[in-house]
């Protein structure tokens, strides 16, 4: 790993981390940082961790029954599993969006991007709160498209909006880190477009990390990237390499990840 | 199609016996709650009014607590009480109804009379639902049995509707930073609540068919009275207790009852749907 090419302010650290579901290990031993205001690729074959990987990050992990990890976690320099850090506000920091779009089906579009704000308590006069909405739809780049209708439901949205709708949510709370679970595998190429690009736009503001099996995405969008695959049979899977995106496709220190980069494997 | 075919016989034998009667009463069969068939008087409305009276009060009760089981099994108990919980909780579906009779005429009707409804009369008289004198067998008894008898079938039916809920939507609220109670805010009870009105649809038909149970607490008088605490009778419980004795038009006026009651449930049943429907499509 060249760390020593990292920038050094890291937004999310993770150390000596191995996760479990029950007795069945799946990662094992995964420590690097992702720099700040940039976005932090996760690539690797089907199986790999990856979405396990982010899911430490923000403690939905747990959320599972029977899943518990090993090894730390920073989240700006604090440890998210410290004692007495409540998971409530870890993903309060920390915002996700998932594979498949996930809006609130029986709430308007407006409801969907507040209800973060809502449940955190954040009230102030409706004013503040249409504000913080449109924002966080513009900054989703979905404001042009819903602000005659945000009181319809957000079910009616095609699905590339919901996503976007769903980056909206995640946005308006502010998050120092976005993480992104292969945000664009369940949308058309249109979208998945429109996607990428609003990655690129975010990391002005916020950290993101994304999980993805779309390599070319990964060249696309992302200023770093890791290459996790499980590299004997049955074993937990590791970190195989870390670093700059153009170095792990174009000058891969690892031939695992010269062969998977390169299609030969995964 | 057997269902069916079997369904339409049903209703056309009551109705054919019962017709001839209706007619012959006409408008005063159901506004009318003169009910003395031996003198010909044949006004159900103080049975409708006792049906109707004891499913509000057993909904009013049996509904947040069903709700209540059914989250709290599913969503907050520990992993390993769910089970056993919500086995208990089915087993009361199982006591054969003669037997929540029993119990309420043995049990619940002489306490409730002496250290529940009389107190209560005694201070909150001036109140017509609570107006005394108040006896044991009454509405309220009838309520609170019906009540105990619709409780696991809203609960099963709520708990069956809470684990259709996906994942995604409950981890979409979870990680936005939701409690667990605000995740059943946010992402359980809107998605399920169609499906927990039709239990509680289920559980109403329970509480408005109920005979024998009723038929034994709710002291069998065909009169109407605001006064929770007064006797009274439902439907399904007149026809139980009458049957046995009443030969020619007074048959036949219990049979019409019956059909009444089909009515009624299938009135309120389709209400509900349309509410539900209602409510559904104006969220589009």
């Amino acid at each position: 790993m060249a760390a020593g090419e990292l920038r050094p302010e890291a937004a999310v650290e993770v150390r000596e981390l191995a996760a479990f579901f029950g007795s069945r290990q799946v990662l094992r031993d995964i420590s690097f940082e992702m720099p700040r205001h940039s976005v932090t690729a996760i690539i690797g074959p089907s199986g790999s961790g990856k979405s396990t990987l982010i899911r430490t990050i923000n403690r939905m992990h747990e959320v599972v029954p029977g899943a518990r990890h090993t090894g730390s976690v920073l989240v700006d320099g604090a440890d998210v599993y410290g004692e007495g850090v409540d998971p409530v506000d870890v993903r309060r920091r920390v915002g996700m969006v998932f594979q498949r779009p996930n809006p609130f089906p029986t709430m308007s579009i407006y409801d969907n991007v507040a209800a973060g704000l809502r449940l955190n308590g954040i009230r102030g006069p409706k004013a503040q709160l249409d504000q913080i909405v449109e924002e966080s739809l513009q900054g989703a780049g979905l404001w042009r498209e819903v602000k005659d209708r945000l009181a319809t439901s957000a079910a009616n949205l095609s699905g590339g909006q919901q996503q976007r709708l769903c980056i909206a949510r995640a946005i308006a709370l502010e998050p120092d880190v976005l993480l992104m679970d292969e945000p664009a595998s369940a949308l058309d190429p249109q979208s998945t477009l429109r996607i990428e690009d609003l990655m690129v736009q975010l990391k002005e503001q916020y950290t993101i990390v994304i999980v993805t099996h779309n390599m070319q995405q990964a060249a696309r969008v992302a200023d770093f990237t890791a290459f996790m695959t499980t590299l004997e049979e049955g074993a937990p899977a590791d970190l195989v390499e870390f670093d700059r995106t153009d170095a792990i496709f174009t000058n891969p220190a690892r031939t695992e990840t010269q062969d998977y980069v390169t299609g030969r494997f995964g | 199609m057997v269902v069916l075919v079997v369904l339409g016989l049903m209703i056309w034998f009551t109705t054919m016996r019962s017709l001839p009667v209706v007619q012959a009463t006409g408008a005063s069969f159901v506004t009318s709650s003169d009910w003395l068939p031996s003198a010909g008087d044949l006004g159900t409305l103080s049975f409708v009014y006792g049906t109707l009276v004891t499913a509000a009060v057993a909904m009013l009760l049996a509904v947040p607590v069903a709700i209540g089981v059914a989250l709290f099994l599913s969503e907050i108990a520990p992993k390993r009480l769910r089970t056993p919980l919500a086995y208990l909780i089915d087993l009361l579906a199982a006591v054969p109804s003669v037997v929540y009779g029993l119990w309420g005429v043995l049990v619940l009707v002489p306490f409730l009379g002496n250290h529940v409804w009389g107190p209560v009369s005694d201070h909150a008289g001036g109140f017509p639902l609570f107006e005394g004198p108040a006896t044991g067998r009454s509405y309220a008894t009838a309520g609170i049995v019906l009540a105990i008898m619709a409780l696991p079938i809203i609960t099963a039916i709520t708990r069956e509707v809470i684990a259709t809920v996906p994942s995604a939507h409950r981890e979409a609220a979870l990680a936005l930073g939701a409690t667990r109670w605000e995740v059943i805010r946010l992402a359980v009870l809107p998605y399920a609540k169609s499906g927990i009105t039709g239990a509680v649809m289920l559980g109403l038909g329970r509480a408005m068919g109920e005979t024998i149970a009723v038929a034994l607490v709710i002291g069998g008088s065909s009169t109407i009275s605001a006064s929770l605490f007064h006797p009274g009778y439902t439907m399904a419980s007149v026809i139980a207790n009458e049957f046995p004795e009443a030969t020619g038009d007074h048959i036949n006026a219990l049979i019409g009852i019956g059909v009444l009651l089909f009515v009624l449930t299938l009135i309120i049943n389709v209400g509900a749907r349309l509410l539900v429907w209602r409510t559904a499509r104006k969220l589009r």
